[in-house]
């Protein structure tokens, strides 16, 4: 890695580098080639550096807008795109869908098109139906970012997971990751089986029956087929899941599960699903404990785990916004070689 | 009236077992004769090279009026009709107000005579205000004009209410037809449930939500003995139950819509354009789902082993932004009245696709009893007539339908299966020659 000494020379990767950024629109992980996750893993480096600095800023982005739209509720996420704005000095606007014209009933096209016409380089959208950023995207000229959409996909979560991954174990090729909770309403999920199978991992993905997504349940396409989910290893036990994993990663659980009879109740959830002491031992030693945010302590998982040194989710929190600088940076098309 | 001459098409009359070349006579706007005319009388059609058949008939289509204009009306809805070779059209009741009283009837009636440009046969409601919950009055409906009953859009959720209706129009001899969909199983899903809906994090139906309500309304036919007709079959085990119960007697009957019969779900990932970007197409958000490619494949063989009776298109038109919205919030429906012979002709042969879409669709709903003749042409029945180019080629351009549903995901698709023309009780109707 490149330790840039001046401002501007803060977002270059090594020179005489030809690998491009020519994606207009950030809305999946699944078509990522492995050059454009190394630029932005690299492109990330280097704005962890800058973060790390007295004054985290770069004024690579001055003159810049990007406007983050969030038709759900999201703490982190949305934090963290503006904060990954700023340290970039773009203008950052915060559209929530709750304090807007979307109340009086105006269409999401229209929104997204008021925005761009209000100069928006880039668009930060998070939104409860899937599909939704990729509808936006055929209708603006501004670039689309997907900060999360419905069980879809959250790509930049999954930047960060792998990002932070990399960071402990180096090349995730090989490593075994075990995803723990409520896959099939995920978007985490999704996106995480995706970009860690394309880089080599080996997922496993674990939960109650009825949290785990029909097709990867029943073999179903029962062919290989390009546009399926990769297909992952499928456990309901997660004392066997665990077994030597690399990666312990839990998911939220969200309360309304408990309707529709997806689950009992959050006390036999904990018992069979919770990441606890016993079970990070079955992992492989020195196991990275992961959770995209926000916990439930005592549910999904135990107190002791998500604060234990094995526990990487606050890091997660920080290499968040560090992707989410990449991301933008290159979003906006700023040369990088 | 002017005589109408169809001049020298082949002509497929599966009513009568016709195939053979042949003139289509039509007088006082009825078929007054197939054969080897001496002198043509009345104005020409020429239709060699073509091929000359009854006039299609659909058991399934919405037309939207009253309540819904912007989507469709009678006028625009017929129209679209004559331009898929359809001469009959039986109008769902999921209007506003619903077609639940006689006076409902009477308007799509009215409507049709003033505005329509093909025959409209309504569809009354089973329940009052479609709501489940009480018994239309199925006998004034009846009286007004109905040929069926259904609550379309959705299923009469209630066994025990189905079953009074059943036996309620067992005594009308009117088929009920249902829309067999267990609410729970289906509720919120917006496409098939299976890899497609795992890969596009969407809600998915399970085929056993459509299953399940079909056995249910296959024992309600047998315990009562009065005819149930389930609309759009979509599933492989759909079809395997329907197949059963048919071999032991039950007085089922089935339709297939041309979508089920030729696309998979995942028309919803890749939209009508290959490859890029996910499409999340709404226009191939329908219901029921859009299935898998073995669900595709057991609804053509149920279809051409009798299984299934006929084709329905269940012709459902939205405005532009019902489905220029998140998938989610997408209206459900495929206009398919001018798409309809050629998406079948995609799936079976052609002699197979004209008897389901002509004397199969008639003798289903017992169309007979209403219009003598139906379906066929046999002498003295209606001047209904389509004269079609099966091996024509071409582009489906919605902005080019007559409907106001524009929404279709065969958009830029080349197609085989044109309608030349359309005579309607011996009057063009369409005319694309």
């Amino acid at each position: 890695m490149i330790r840039a000494t001046s401002q501007e020379q803060a977002v270059a990767p090594r020179s005489g580098d030809e690998r491009k950024w020519t994606r207009q629109h950030l809305l999946d992980v699944d078509d990522l080639s492995g050059d454009e996750i190394g630029l932005l893993m690299e492109t990330a480096d280097s704005m962890k550096e800058v973060l790390g600095r007295d004054v985290p800023r770069v004024p690579t982005l001055r003159g810049r807008t990007v406007v983050t739209l969030f038709y759900e509720a999201s703490t982190r996420t949305r934090a963290s795109f503006e904060l990954a704005g700023k340290a970039l000095g773009a203008d950052v606007i915060n559209v929530a869908a709750g304090g807007s014209s979307v109340e009086k009933g105006e269409s999401l096209i229209d929104t997204v098109r008021t925005l761009q016409a209000v100069g928006a380089d880039v668009l930060v959208m998070r939104h409860g139906s899937s599909g939704a950023p990729h509808l936006v995207a055929r209708h603006v000229r501004s670039s689309v970012i997907n900060a999360g959409d419905g069980w879809h996909a959250h790509p930049t979560q999954a930047l960060l997971d792998l990002y932070t991954m990399r960071a402990h174990l180096g090349d995730v090729r090989g490593r075994r990751v075990v995803i723990v909770g409520d896959i099939a309403h995920s978007r985490v999920a999704r996106s995480n089986i995706w970009l860690l199978s394309n880089a080599g991992a080996e997922v496993t993905v674990c939960g109650p029956a009825t949290l785990l997504p029909a097709g990867l349940r029943s073999g179903d396409p029962p062919v290989e087929e390009p546009q399926a989910l990769p297909r992952v290893n499928v456990e309901t036990d997660l004392d066997a899941a665990v077994e030597g994993a690399d990666v312990l990663m839990a998911l939220r659980l969200q309360k309304e599960r408990m309707t529709g009879g997806l689950l009992p109740s959050l006390r036999e959830y904990a018992t069979l699903y919770q990441l606890n002491e016993s079970r990070v031992a079955r992992a492989a030693s020195g196991a990275l404990v992961m959770h995209p945010g926000p916990i439930n302590e005592g549910v999904e998982i135990s107190p002791a785990v998500a604060s234990s040194l094995q526990s990487v989710i606050d890091e997660q929190v920080t290499n968040g916004v560090a992707v989410r600088m990449a991301a933008l940076l290159l979003m906006c098309g700023v040369k990088t070689g | 009236m002017n005589d109408i001459t169809v001049r020298g098409g082949r002509v497929l009359d599966p009513a009568n077992g016709i195939d053979a070349v042949a003139d289509v006579i039509v007088r006082d706007g009825v078929i007054a004769e197939v054969g080897k005319a001496a002198k043509a009388p009345g104005d020409v059609i020429d239709a060699s090279g073509l091929v000359v058949c009854p006039g299609f008939v659909d058991v399934h289509a919405h037309l939207r009026e009253p309540g819904f204009e912007h989507k469709e009306t009678v006028e625009t809805g017929t129209r679209a009709a004559a331009r898929g070779g359809f001469t009959t059209v039986c109008a769902m009741p999921n209007t506003e107000p619903p077609t639940d009283s006689a006076g409902a009837v009477e308007f799509v009636l009215r409507t049709a005579a003033a505005k329509g440009v093909v025959r409209v046969l309504p569809i009354g409601c089973v329940t009052k205000g479609r709501a489940g919950h009480d018994l239309a009055e199925l006998a004034e409906l009846s009286a007004a004009g109905a040929v069926a009953f259904s609550d379309d859009g959705a299923p009469v959720a209630d066994a025990a209410l189905m079953r009074r209706a059943l036996e309620y129009a067992g005594m009308l001899q009117t088929p009920v037809i249902d829309h067999a969909e267990e609410p729970a199983l289906a509720a919120g899903g917006v496409m098939h449930e299976g890899w497609v809906s795992t890969r596009l994090g969407l809600r998915g139906v399970p085929a056993a939500a459509e299953e399940s309500f079909v056995a249910r309304d296959i024992a309600l036919a047998q315990a009562t003995g009065s005819r149930v007709h389930l609309a759009h079959v979509s599933t492989a085990g759909s079809v395997e139950l329907v197949r059963a119960a048919k071999a032991r007697g039950a007085p089922v009957t089935a339709e297939v819509t041309p979508h089920h019969l030729a696309l998979t779900h995942e028309a919803v990932l890749t939209g009508p354009t290959e490859g890029g970007a996910l499409a999340y197409d709404t226009n191939a958000k329908v219901n029921p789902p859009l299935r898998t490619p073995e669900d595709v494949a057991a609804c053509v063989a149920g279809l051409l082993d009798g299984t299934i009776d006929c084709i329905a298109t269940d012709h459902a038109p939205h405005a532009t932004q019902d489905k220029l919205c998140e998938f989610d919030a997408a209206a459900m429906g495929i206009s398919g009245l001018e798409t309809a012979l050629a998406l079948s002709l995609t799936a079976i042969p052609l002699e197979a696709a004209v008897e389901r879409l002509t004397a199969a669709p008639a003798a289903t709903l017992g169309l007979e009893r209403h219009v003598p003749g139906i379906g066929s042409l046999s002498k003295g029945a209606p001047g209904d007539v389509a004269i079609i180019d099966p091996e024509g080629e071409w582009t489906v351009e919605p902005e080019t339908f007559a409907s106001l549903g524009k929404n279709t995901p065969l958009t830029g698709r080349t197609l085989k299966g044109r309608v030349v023309a359309t005579v309607y009780a011996g009057k063009v109707v369409h005319d694309a020659r």
